[in-house]
């Protein structure tokens, strides 16, 4: 069994790392730096760590404001008040200016849990990528994570970074390289291409590995990247393979799947069948996170089931 | 203290910007007159006593900085900027027309002199306590400077923003409310009961001062006073006259976002340049 990190814990110990290296760092969370992982860098650099309180609008437009000044904030609390609560000021405080904010959201997608429908957030992918010049990045583990939030750092522009709350199996080696924009082909096949972000992407390796034994070669790409999308790894997917899988932690509606559906039949041009794993445009409930996974369709069963409705659909 | 001299250069710039403010709504034929006119003083004193900028090199990074919250006021930053050198007065007159840099609303990326993109209400003095967090993070002097809309104040947000800028102490930010009584449905006390909203930010904390907002020498004097008050920031309510030198205007909520056509610009000149109505 693989090692499990958190890509919040990740977030955290990363952002640490990039403190001593970077001043202009500055970090700001809304009472909820425990749970997002933001309180190690506020104990280190308390100068640069501004609490915001339970005032998430507040946070992000404040944010906006250091960045004016040459800060790079980091803005943090959990994803369906970062992009829900505070959506209007991530726009227009953030994205209009094309400010150098990093939103930097934990406890995405239903594996928050127990919690429930109110705080599992399924639309933030959607909300992120629809706002011009912002770049959304959706790491799969706790290595990509962590070089996420650097590559983040290095961007100047407004980020979304969507972490996770419970832990997920490692992927990554210490020597991998992070790109934003640039989608990771983790195993090739032929028949099928299974496109996934976040926690789907070690599920999409079990349901190739599924497909397998059942004869069918998937090839597997990480696209941590949702925007901007690598349209050419998107391309190539479509046309070797002649059908693809999307698989996210999110609703089926405007986030990865929506992304490569509309790449493969607009500028892509390379119209393919899409079968897309994600929420099926309804709202979550409390339960642990396995349970609403596999209540909900994110299971590498159901990355599967969709891989051989896309087969079935080619040879139509 | 605003010697004789400040002050007849002030209200020159006053009565010029009031003229450019007019100007450009009629070429335009649509935005927000009445508060635009509002704030006038204090654009003037900000632009030409208090805040330490340099037009010929917007970006200076040890600027004062200034975020007109109340975005859509965007006619009365637009004149104090290019009355300050900021870029040409012939600009004025491409104000919400398609491709021009004076959009309806501030944007940052586009004007040299605007510190910050405004118009959805409630966000600036937010923006304005990051500025003014990031400049002290860095040591420098810098003070940040912010005017608020009386119907603004009704957004949540500015008092997520006021509970922030006290809790942070944050004396190197001064805003003033622009206190004029109106909004889009009318006065401020019938449409949302925001009533005396110095109480209120001193409640909160702040350090409040109270000027009537056309009054030079009352607005130099608030202004001087937050400069020298330490440990809070300060809040200048500033009792203003929505359409302010212009008798037609004058505290008419309809007004607030209405250009004003030829004929009347005519007439809003003459009264401008004979000195105000009232």
């Amino acid at each position: 069994m693989a090692e499990k990190i958190a890509t919040r814990d990740a977030y955290g110990k990363a952002l640490v790392a990039l403190g001593a290296r970077n001043k202009d760092v500055v970090v700001l969370d809304a009472d909820l730096s425990k749970s997002t992982k933001t309180a190690k860098f506020g104990e280190t650099y308390p100068e640069r760590f501004f609490q915001m309180g339970i005032a998430e609008q507040d946070l992000m437009s404040t944010a906006a404001g250091l960045a004016t000044v040459g800060k790079i904030p980091f803005a943090s609390t959990f994803a369906i008040f970062a992009t829900g609560r505070a959506f209007e000021q991530i726009r227009n405080s953030i994205a209009y200016p094309h400010l150098n904010v990093k939103v930097a959201a934990t406890h995405a997608g239903i594996t928050v849990g127990e919690d429930g429908g109110s705080h599992q957030s399924i639309e933030d992918i959607a909300l992120m990528r629809v706002l011009p010049g912002m770049t959304v990045i959706v790491p799969a583990d706790g290595p990509e994570a962590e070089q996420a939030v650097y590559a983040a750092a290095e961007h100047d522009g407004p980020v979304y970074l969507r972490f996770g709350r419970g832990g997920v199996p490692v992927i990554h080696g210490a020597d991998y390289q992070f790109k934003i924009g640039k989608a990771e082909v983790l195993r090739d096949g032929g028949d099928v291409a299974i496109i996934a972000c976040g926690v789907m992407v070690e599920a999409a390796l079990a349901a190739a590995d599924l497909l397998a034994a059942e004869g069918i070669t998937a090839r597997v790409i990480n696209m941590a990247t949702v925007k901007p999308l690598d349209a050419e790894v998107v391309k190539a997917a479509a046309v070797q393979t002649g059908a693809i899988v999307t698989a996210e932690e999110h609703s089926v509606i405007g986030g990865l799947g929506a992304a490569v559906a509309e790449h493969v039949v607009g500028n892509g041009n390379c119209p393919v069948p899409v079968e897309m794993v994600g929420v099926q445009d309804v709202f979550g409930q409390s339960g642990n996170p396995a349970e609403l996974m596999k209540e909900y369709g994110l299971t590498a069963a159901d990355i599967v089931a969709a891989a051989k409705r896309a087969v079935e659909r080619k040879k139509k | 203290m605003l010697t004789c001299e400040n002050e007849k250069e002030l209200a020159l710039r006053a009565r010029n910007m009031r003229c450019h403010i007019i100007r450009m709504l009629e070429a335009a034929g649509s935005g927000h007159t009445g508060g635009s006119l509002s704030i006038v003083e204090i654009m003037a004193l900000l632009y030409f006593k208090h805040m330490n900028i340099r037009p010929q090199e917007p970006r200076w990074p040890d600027r004062d900085r200034f975020v007109l919250s109340k975005g859509h006021a965007a006619p009365g930053l637009y004149a104090a900027l290019c009355e300050a050198g900021f870029f040409p007065e012939d600009e004025l007159k491409t104000l919400r027309k398609l491709g021009t840099r004076l959009q309806g609303h501030p944007d940052c990326k586009k004007v040299p002199g605007i510190d910050m993109s405004t118009g959805s209400l409630g966000q600036g003095l937010s923006a304005a306590n990051g500025m003014a967090l990031g400049l002290r993070l860095s040591g420098k002097a810098a003070r940040v400077y912010t005017t608020l809309g009386d119907g603004e104040s009704e957004e949540g947000q500015i008092w997520e923003a006021a509970m922030t800028a006290v809790h942070y102490k944050l004396d190197n930010l001064t805003a003033f409310l622009d206190h004029n009584g109106l909004q889009i449905d009318g006065d401020v006390t019938k449409v949302k009961s925001m009533l005396n909203p110095g109480a209120r930010f001193q409640a909160f904390g702040w350090n409040v001062l109270y000027a009537d907002g056309h009054n030079l020498r009352q607005l130099d004097a608030a202004i001087e006073l937050a400069k020298q008050t330490k440990g809070v920031p300060t809040m200048i309510i500033a009792k203003t006259i929505k359409g302010k030198g212009v008798s037609f205007a004058e505290d008419k909520a309809e007004w607030h976002g209405v250009a004003p056509k030829a004929d009347e610009a005519v007439q809003a000149i003459e009264e401008i340049m004979a000195g105000g109505c009232k």
